[in-house]
């Protein structure tokens, strides 16, 4: 926990890319076994908002505190920090030239240095979970794109992070494959998960989230529950934003 | 006609230069294995060392591409006269007898260059969300670039990894000049010896024996792959 008792505290996060400043000066305070969701258009900043979080991108100015611990600070360790914080990408980035279960025990194999046998244990007890053990010896390019996102959500989970960010996790997947990655989603939400979550999925964001932060043009317009922002939304940006997300019958 | 097909073909010189051929072809067997060993170690590491981020490694960047830029550009016909010649300066336990190392030496020296810039194309050719998605376990970069860039890269350039490997058992016959008695010696001693050209046929023939099968079981090795790895029905 931070100073202000929140598990997750940025504050006036700012992040340049060349000339362009993508992030301007983003607060945000989450507690723990919250679900943020972080809604926006596409170039909003919401990605590169998740990948400074998991230090994928340098901040340029700014703190963050995650658990207690300045992640902005020149002395970390970001490659025990990385194992504290699990990230899932759009395009689930699972290493193609190793099986399924490979792809989950390769970070508690080597970057925590657990025996093979107790890693494969726990990657198959993850998998079990989740319903795909018997996809365990399977290379990914032979599951379908649900599938692999889930085996790409379990191995950002076999590190046992604190903290996951999931970075439009659904955006490349057929409709009637969303869901069971979403239920998956549900199921860590439930199992009290602290988690940051960029999404179109409106009416995913209204069920599982604590807050609702909307971001437009690098910087949060407006944060709130989900009754707030989906309800009554102060800011005219946001109104507009949920105009266009609702005709493109999304919620 | 018939002279010709006596002189490059006749059936006696040919299976009379056999075992003297062979007898050297035997030198090109180990010329090739052992500089073949070196470069696909040195390259790799060349390579990683050109790959290396940030402001600190610039030196070893540059020194890299300095070598690559060198080495590429001499025949290697030079490189071997002038490693002959540096040989003969006594140093490293190199002299000018010890012909098989200055050869060996050499052929690492030139085929090192261009394998770098094989194994780099490769590695460039590993898409950088792998690493990213690789580093975000918190994998430092060292285990990163070993487990998920490396095995990649290295997959996808091994034909033409083996196309550098053919021309390096071929350029094996290059330090018959220094004096080495490879295949290519021998098969001139034999025609000079009985002034016929079917020793020269007969290495050629050693040669051509020597990449077919390397190339069929790169091409076996490439389909395995794609069968056990990739979808099905696409």
């Amino acid at each position: 926990m931070s100073a202000n008792g929140q598990f997750v505290s940025l504050q006036g996060v700012t992040k340049r890319f060349d000339d362009l400043e993508v992030l301007h000066g983003i607060d945000l305070d989450i507690a723990e076994h919250n679900v943020v969701c972080l809604i926006g258009a596409s170039g909003s900043g919401k990605s590169t908002l998740l990948r400074c979080i998991n230090l994928l991108e340098h901040v340029d100015a700014g703190t963050i505190v995650v658990d207690g611990e300045t992640i902005t600070g020149t002395k970390i360790d970001v490659n025990r920090l990385r194992q504290k914080i699990g990230i899932v990408f759009q395009a689930y980035n699972l290493f193609p030239h190793m099986t399924v279960l490979q792809n989950v025990t390769l970070a508690p194999r080597k970057a925590l240095g657990i025996s093979r046998a107790n890693a494969e244990g726990h990657a198959r007890a993850l998998l079990r979970q989740i319903g795909l053990e018997d996809k365990a010896d399977e290379f990914p390019d032979r599951l379908s794109g649900g599938q692999q996102q889930r085996v790409a959500i379990v191995r950002a989970l076999a590190t046992s992070p604190k903290l996951m960010l999931l970075d439009e996790i659904t955006s490349a997947l057929d409709p009637q494959l969303i869901g069971e990655v979403l239920e998956l989603v549900r199921e860590l939400a439930g199992a009290g998960m602290t988690m940051i979550l960029a999404t179109h999925e409106m009416s995913f964001a209204r069920e599982v989230a604590n807050k609702i932060c909307f971001l437009d043009a690098g910087v949060i317009r407006e944060e709130g529950t989900p009754e707030e922002i989906f309800s009554s939304p102060r800011e005219e940006r946001t109104r507009e934003f949920l105009a266009r997300v609702l005709e493109g019958g999304r919620l | 006609m018939g002279q010709f097909l006596h002189e490059f073909f006749s059936p006696l010189d040919f299976l009379r230069s056999v075992p003297q051929v062979w007898n050297g072809f035997q030198l090109n067997l180990e010329l090739m294995v052992v500089a073949e060993a070196f470069v696909l170690v040195l390259a790799l590491l060349l390579a990683i060392v050109r790959g290396l981020p940030g402001r600190v490694a610039v030196p070893f960047r540059a020194a890299a591409i300095f070598y690559t830029d060198i080495f590429r550009g001499t025949p290697l016909i030079l490189v071997i006269f002038l490693v002959q010649g540096f040989a003969t300066l006594n140093y490293l336990g190199l002299s000018s007898q010890t012909l098989f190392r200055n050869g060996v030496i050499a052929l690492t020296l030139v085929y090192t260059a261009y394998v770098t810039e094989v194994y780099r194309a490769g590695i460039e050719s590993v898409h950088p969300s792998q690493r990213m998605a690789a580093r975000s376990l918190g994998l430092s970069y060292m285990q990163a670039l070993r487990y998920v860039v490396l095995p990649q890269a290295i997959r996808r350039v091994v034909p033409p990894l083996l196309n550098d490997f053919i021309g390096l058992q071929k350029d094996t016959a290059l330090v018959t000049i220094i004096g080495v008695t490879e295949a290519v010696a021998q098969a001139n001693f034999y025609s000079s010896d009985w002034v016929n050209f079917a020793s020269l046929v007969v290495a050629s023939v050693f040669f051509i024996f020597l990449t077919i099968p390397l190339a069929r079981f790169t091409d076996y090795i490439i389909r395995e792959r794609e069968r056990r790895e990739r979808a099905q029905a696409v």
